[in-house]
């Protein structure tokens, strides 16, 4: 792996100054890679997204110590100049395919615009592109979806479109927001496949938020677990599969059943409680309440140490604890 | 960010501030209408033609007896204004109660009966909405001769439209919550559920109709009189203030400037409280 | 969408029978069309013959048949005062009216779609409130005191417009402001609700992350979606200033299809009081199709389903 695409340190993100969305959250995407946020609803993973590509609404404070992209700093960058970035060399889909595309132009025309915007294309020469990327996309016919309304396509057609959109400009980082959540079981392993097979092809590198473990186990190199606004581990995918260390990425593999791992008739694992919602000013580990290793240095500060490596976590817990991972 | 939330409940801010120069502005009104025969410093109707168009207390050489002045006829201003806030008001609110009769009624049959009687009442809208009010007022009134009662029941007859739109969209959604189904189960009769379930759960709605419409109903009384086929002289409708002051305005533009002036805050004043019940009750009129 | 149109032609039409009814019961109103043709100083014999020469000695059915059957074909009668063909009357004085009416409403839209829009982007600041105000202070203001002080203040002290006829465009600048009046807050408080939905949208999210500059975001993507709803209601209001210039006109003396019929209610002349009336409700309903029409043209969502 080359040189750091996007690296995020301590991010922090709150909504009027009453939720704290994201607690000093830190991910590293490097060139080419496919890093994958995982964690439940709630936990600050979309949001960590919009930040990145500075796309909070308004009222949102965010800061951090280290926010770049290739090296430039993301984190005073004006409107003006993030926008010259946006859509060019970072690009973004989202979950809503259905209501992401604006509803009274065609799928060209908001297609050829991003090309036109950033590159200065010519009409003709964008129509090409547009083509040719629906084409990559596995979108039959691309000439006819061209001059299709959002309104006339599928979901799954919809998404493919938002996809092709994204890379218009040649991005060399994506972030995609929950992809296929909208989506038909079916449609959601093409898509899958689809944004895999381009990750590797293109030499994208790829920030994918999702909250299903199946699909981070398949096209992940790197994960980072969320937890209420926090990263609490993170690791290579195969090591964090194969040696979770913290609590809650225990908790989390417990869920997902594993075909001839997990006995036939044992009852999947599932962690007790609710995301707690934190305001400002909060301490210690926010699992706390639910975690099964609770004892009174949780409500400390909490270290980020390294367990391996590339792996860190979030825990005061010994890297080679045993137990389970939250009660049962 | 921008979900619409519809928030009820006390009002805060400028909002809460606007509301009360509202109920205000409104409060003195009545006042005004309902104690103007205390309230007039001289007799409205007694013209003296040598005190004629006498300037209001802000210009120079007023009569300190009249402190708006005088109009052409060397009546009152401010007995008249007084005098004018009543018709105002009166004209106000009895349109508005013809009006709320009829299109209440129709608003909530149609929209609990539905189907046929439903596609009638939603004609009837279309059609009187297709119907220019002033046109068809003015004609009423100069074809049958102006009087207070022909007015009112013409203006009540035309502005029944809100109230039926209101109504019928508000009864279709109550209409199929549970304690109306509770008392159809109980065994009430059809004009029970109408007017004991859903009217009161829809009143509120209704009440924000009822101050537009007093609002507007105002207004067509003004521009009526103004044009000479409304509240008949010498009665002193502010319109009709301004339509006999008309000739003098342009050099002593304060004869139209003092009755434009009250009508413009009497309306402001009724719709300010009315988008603050509106707030409070937590409901939208708008089509 | 062909049926959906079909069946608003066919209300179309279902209204204006209606209206044509109540245009005819309107004229009846008043008792005995004679006496009033006839004048105050007529003799029963005069009255007689005025009943004959009108055709007001049949049975009101018959009369009733005899004018709908001439009204569809345009022919509304003739005028008692004007001695002249009712139609031709309202012929003439249309262009007038609509010219006002459209000038009305391109001034109402010219105010409105920017003022609703930057409401919308500066949601909840002072710049919202003050546009809220200013469609507040519209909705209260009379129509015809307005025309009044434009007249005095624009007309007389600065000199700037004409104070009242019909002779050139600049006659329609006062009478158009006025008229505009009545349309601009509800048209203000439609662009703004439409644009703050609009830009809560998800497609603006998209169209952000694409990079696109402030004004593509905010008038291409944001305003294309919010003027749908404002060009379809905006042709409604058009139909009601119509139908709502007979004041106007009749306060800057603009000769009108309203002045027409203000003048003809002043001298009892029934057959352009009802041809008014049914005229104007006949392009209320036309411009309400138009309006849906509009709609689905505007609106790919609604084209050909």
């Amino acid at each position: 792996m080359s040189a750091a695409l996007l690296e995020v340190e301590n991010l922090r993100v709150e909504f009027g100054g009453r939720i704290a969305a994201v607690r000093g959250a830190s991910v590293t995407v490097a060139r080419g890679e496919t890093h994958c946020l995982v964690g439940e609803s709630g936990c600050g993973k979309s949001v960590t997204a919009l930040a990145v590509m500075s796309l909070l609404a308004r009222g949102a404070r965010r800061s951090a110590d280290r926010l770049a992209f290739d090296g430039i700093d993301l984190r005073d960058m004006g409107e003006t100049a993030m926008s010259r970035l946006r859509g060019h060399r970072m690009a973004m889909i989202f979950q809503e395919p259905m209501t992401s595309l604006n509803p009274a132009y065609t799928v060209g025309s908001q297609m050829t615009e991003v090309l036109r915007r950033h590159k200065g294309a010519t009409r003709a020469a964008a129509t090409d592109r547009a083509a040719e990327l629906l084409g990559r996309v596995g979108i039959t016919a691309p000439g006819l979806r061209l001059g299709q309304f959002p309104h006339q396509l599928s979901g799954g057609l919809r998404q493919r479109v938002m996809i092709a959109m994204a890379l218009m400009c040649d991005p060399e980082l994506l972030v995609a927001d929950e992809p296929t959540t909208a989506l038909d079981v079916t449609v959601q392993a093409q898509i899958l496949r689809l944004l895999a097979t381009l990750q590797r092809d293109l030499g994208l590198g790829l920030l994918l938020i999702t909250h299903d473990l199946g699909v981070v186990a398949r096209v992940a190199h790197r994960v980072s677990v969320m937890y209420a606004g926090e990263v609490v581990e993170s690791a290579p995918t195969a090591e964090l599969f194969a040696a979770p260390r913290h609590p809650y990425t225990r908790g989390l593999l417990d869920c997902v059943p594993v075909p001839g791992k997990v006995a036939r008739n044992a009852p999947l694992g599932s962690i007790p409680g609710v995301v707690p919602r934190i305001a400002p000013g909060f301490a210690g580990c926010a699992f706390r309440d639910r975690c099964g290793q609770v004892n009174a240095s949780c409500a400390g500060i909490i270290p980020r140490r390294t367990v391996g490596a590339g792996h860190a976590m979030l825990c005061r817990l010994e890297p080679g604890w045993t137990g389970a991972g939250a009660t049962p | 960010m921008s979900e619409a939330v519809v928030v009820s409940g006390p009002l805060r801010g400028w909002r809460s501030i606007a509301t009360w120069v509202g109920a205000v502005i409104v409060g003195l009104a009545v006042f005004c209408a309902l104690f103007a025969g205390w309230l007039v410093p001289h007799d409205p109707f007694q013209q003296d033609l040598t005190k004629r168009l006498l300037t209001p207390f802000w210009m120079e050489g007023h009569n300190p007896a009249h402190l708006l002045g005088t109009d052409q006829l060397g009546r009152d201003y401010l007995s008249r204004l007084i005098w004018g806030a009543r018709i105002s008001i009166l004209i106000g609110v009895t349109v508005t109660i013809v009006s709320a009769v009829i299109g209440i009624a129709m608003g909530v049959i149609g929209g609990y009966a539905g189907g046929k009687i439903d596609d009638m009442v939603l004609f009837a809208i279309t059609t009187r909405l297709s119907i220019p009010v002033v046109l068809v007022a003015l004609a009423v009134v100069g074809l049958m001769g102006s009087s207070l009662t022909l007015l009112v029941l013409t203006l009540g007859l035309l502005l029944w439209d809100r109230f039926a739109v209101v109504a019928r969209s508000t009864t279709m959604q109550v209409r199929n919550l549970d304690f109306v189904a509770a008392a159809w189960c109980a065994g009430s009769s059809r004009f029970h559920i109408l007017a004991r379930e859903i009217l009161p759960n829809i009143a509120s709605h209704l009440v924000v109709v009822a101050t537009l419409e007093i609002a507007l109903a105002i207004l067509l009384e003004a521009a009526l009189s103004f044009l000479g086929l409304g509240v008949p002289p010498p009665l002193p409708s502010w319109g009709l203030m301004i339509a006999e002051a008309k000739e003098y305005m342009f050099f002593s533009p304060w004869v139209i400037v003092i009755p434009g002036v009250a009508l413009f805050v009497l309306v402001l004043g009724i719709n300010l409280l009315g988008d603050g019940l509106r707030d409070m009750f937590g409901t939208r009129t708008d089509p | 969408m062909l049926r959906f149109l079909l069946r608003r032609l066919i209300v179309a039409v279902l209204v204006a029978a209606t209206v044509l009814t109540l245009a005819f019961v309107l004229t009846r109103l008043s008792g005995d069309l004679a006496i009033s043709i006839a004048g105050p100083n007529a003799t029963q014999q005069d009255v007689d013959a005025v009943r004959k020469a009108y055709g007001l000695d049949r049975p009101v059915v018959i009369q009733f048949f005899d004018w709908v059957g001439r009204a569809l074909l345009g022919d509304f009668g003739e005028s008692y005062f004007f001695k002249a063909r009712v139609a031709a009357l309202i012929g003439e004085r249309m262009p007038v009216t609509v010219s006002l009416g459209l000038t009305g409403l391109v001034i109402a839209l010219a105010i409105s779609l920017p003022m609703g829009v930057l409401a919308a982007v500066r949601e909840n600041t002072w710049a919202d409130r003050a546009v809220q105000a200013v469609a507040l202070l519209g909705q209260a203001m009379p129509s015809f005191w307005l025309g009044l002080i434009l007249m005095i203040t624009l007309g007389l002290h600065l000199g700037w417009l004409p104070i009242s006829g019909t002779g050139s465009w600049e006659h329609y600048v006062m009478p158009g402001i006025v008229l505009a009046f009545s349309a601009v807050p509800a048209l203000t408080r439609l662009t703004r609700a439409g644009m703050i939905q609009a830009l809560g949208s998800d497609y603006i999210r998209t169209a952000r992350a694409k990079g696109l500059s402030r004004a593509s975001i905010l008038l291409k993507h944001a305003l294309r979606n919010a003027a749908i709803p404002v060009v379809a209601i905006a042709a409604v209001q058009l139909g009601f200033m119509l139908g709502g210039s007979i004041v106007i006109e009749s306060v800057f003396a603009l000769h009108g299809v309203g002045f027409l019929a203000w003048e003809s209610i002043g001298k009892n002349d029934f057959p352009v009081v009802q041809a008014v009336v049914l005229v104007l409700a006949v392009i209320y309903v036309a411009l309400t199709m138009f309006a849906d029409i509009l709609n689905a043209v505007l609106d790919p969502r609604l084209r050909g389903a």
